[in-house]
């Protein structure tokens, strides 16, 4: 039976609170990484950390990051454990995160196109809005709001985000891609 | 619950058959930082590289002191496939080495995340992960080879060239269990007797191992360019014992 103190509650609210390292607009807790916090005692405190991506390097920077505010608030001993399971998903972050990576000039990713089966067609290089049922849902852009983006490459500044352009303004953007 | 030793050796092999697939397969994609023909290849290239590397560092993990494992085994030592040691070559032989193993390891870890052995955990990020590898190759390989003369030709003699190294990939791996081989070869060889179709390329045929022994790289046997690929990659680890950033 697991419950939650609400020591642990206030623990996981300030692990929660450390912004990602490599993206400082979001927190730790919008992106959904920290998954639990558990106390022994008042002294030592254990948290659960999952990686985006597995090669997430990351990851470390945000153990010292939540180790460092738990320890200043008075935590002498923090663990900080890697769990895989259940893997992290972009369904995982929260809808405040996805309306402050859009601001951040970052196109969200879309939501659902994580679950179920392992989808190996990752939908045509361009979006529009109003195409067949099957097609996906628009990646808009973050800039001008259009749906109307192309794929320029599948991979960009960090192994989470795609590149893409807009059709209407040609500004060219980031796409947290759905995993 | 209790494990036999007996157990815990084959996962333990596993672990390093899967791992170094993964270590190796990592590292030649790095040599590609530099070198890509595009900017935006580079990224991606370098960003598959990544994901492979944090997949090898769990599963090394599993089986011991990672560093000591990627750094100071000898050539015979390593488990992984012949495919993934082979030489970058052109980018048709890099991707057509990516084709040949993403599609191989996205079938696998779909298969391992959905049992609940030793590697489900890392399975199930794996196959996100490796289904933009496997989405990434089937692009590349379809402009390549419905592209120009010459991208045509370039990438067909690049899966010929590879088409050998593919029959070990199927070969049962000692610690995996719950894995129907040869139904997954044969879901392998339509997958990309189908890209490879829709690419205007011609599925090779002809023996699909060597001389050797069909599954000897999991058997620690390896080709000449290995050896060449592992003294640089050790190099700096065995010149300085312990150095870090």
């Amino acid at each position: 039976m697991v419950t939650t103190t609400p020591l642990e509650e206030q623990l996981l609210e300030l692990a929660g609170s450390v912004p990602d390292p490599e993206l400082p607009v979001l927190t730790l807790r919008e992106l959904g990484v920290v998954r639990a916090v558990r106390a022994h005692g008042t002294d030592s405190v254990e948290v659960d950390l999952t990686p985006t991506y597995t090669g997430c390097p990351a990851v470390e920077v945000m153990s010292l990051d939540i180790e460092r505010v738990l320890r200043e608030h008075g935590v002498r001993e923090v663990t900080v454990r890697r769990v895989l399971a259940p893997a992290w998903s972009t369904d995982d972050i929260t809808d405040e995160g996805r309306r402050k990576l859009r601001e951040f000039g970052i196109a969200p990713p879309r939501t659902g196109a994580a679950s179920g089966p392992v989808r190996v067609a990752l939908g045509p290089t361009r979006t529009r809005e109003g195409g067949p049922a099957d097609e996906p849902e628009p990646v808009r852009c973050p800039h001008c709001g259009s749906p109307e983006t192309e794929l320029l490459s599948r991979f960009s500044s960090t192994a989470c985000k795609a590149l893409r352009r807009c059709l209407a303004c040609r500004e060219p953007f980031d796409h947290f891609k759905e995993l | 619950m209790t494990t036999t030793p007996a157990a815990d050796t084959a996962v333990t092999a596993a672990a390093l058959a899967l791992g170094d697939d993964a270590l190796v397969l990592s590292h030649r994609l790095g040599e590609w930082a530099g070198h890509a023909p595009v900017l935006e290849e580079e990224v991606a290239l370098a960003n598959i590289a990544l994901d492979l590397l944090g997949q090898a560092r769990v599963l090394l993990s599993m089986a011991g002191d990672e560093d000591e494992l990627a750094f100071l085994r000898e050539e015979r030592a390593f488990r992984n496939l012949q495919l993934v040691e082979q030489p970058n070559g052109d980018f048709a032989h890099t991707i057509a080495r990516q084709l040949y193993f993403s599609v191989y390891q996205h079938l696998l870890h779909d298969r391992l995340a959905s049992g609940d052995g030793p590697f489900a955990p890392l399975a199930g990020k794996a196959v996100k992960e490796a289904a933009y590898h496997r989405d990434h190759a089937e692009q590349w390989t379809l402009r390549l080879g419905d592209g120009t003369d010459e991208s045509h030709a370039r990438m067909q003699a690049a899966v010929d060239a590879l088409w050998r190294y593919t029959g070990e990939m199927f070969q049962p791996v000692e610690g995996i269990d719950g894995v129907d081989w040869p139904g997954l070869e044969s879901t392998w060889r339509d997958i990309v007797e189908d890209v490879l179709g829709r690419a205007t390329l011609t599925l090779p045929e002809g023996p699909r191992t060597g001389a050797w022994r069909a599954g000897a790289g999991r058997q620690g046997l390896h080709t000449e360019p290995f050896g060449r690929m592992l003294a640089e990659m050790q190099h700096l680890h065995r010149s300085h014992p312990g150095a870090t950033w």
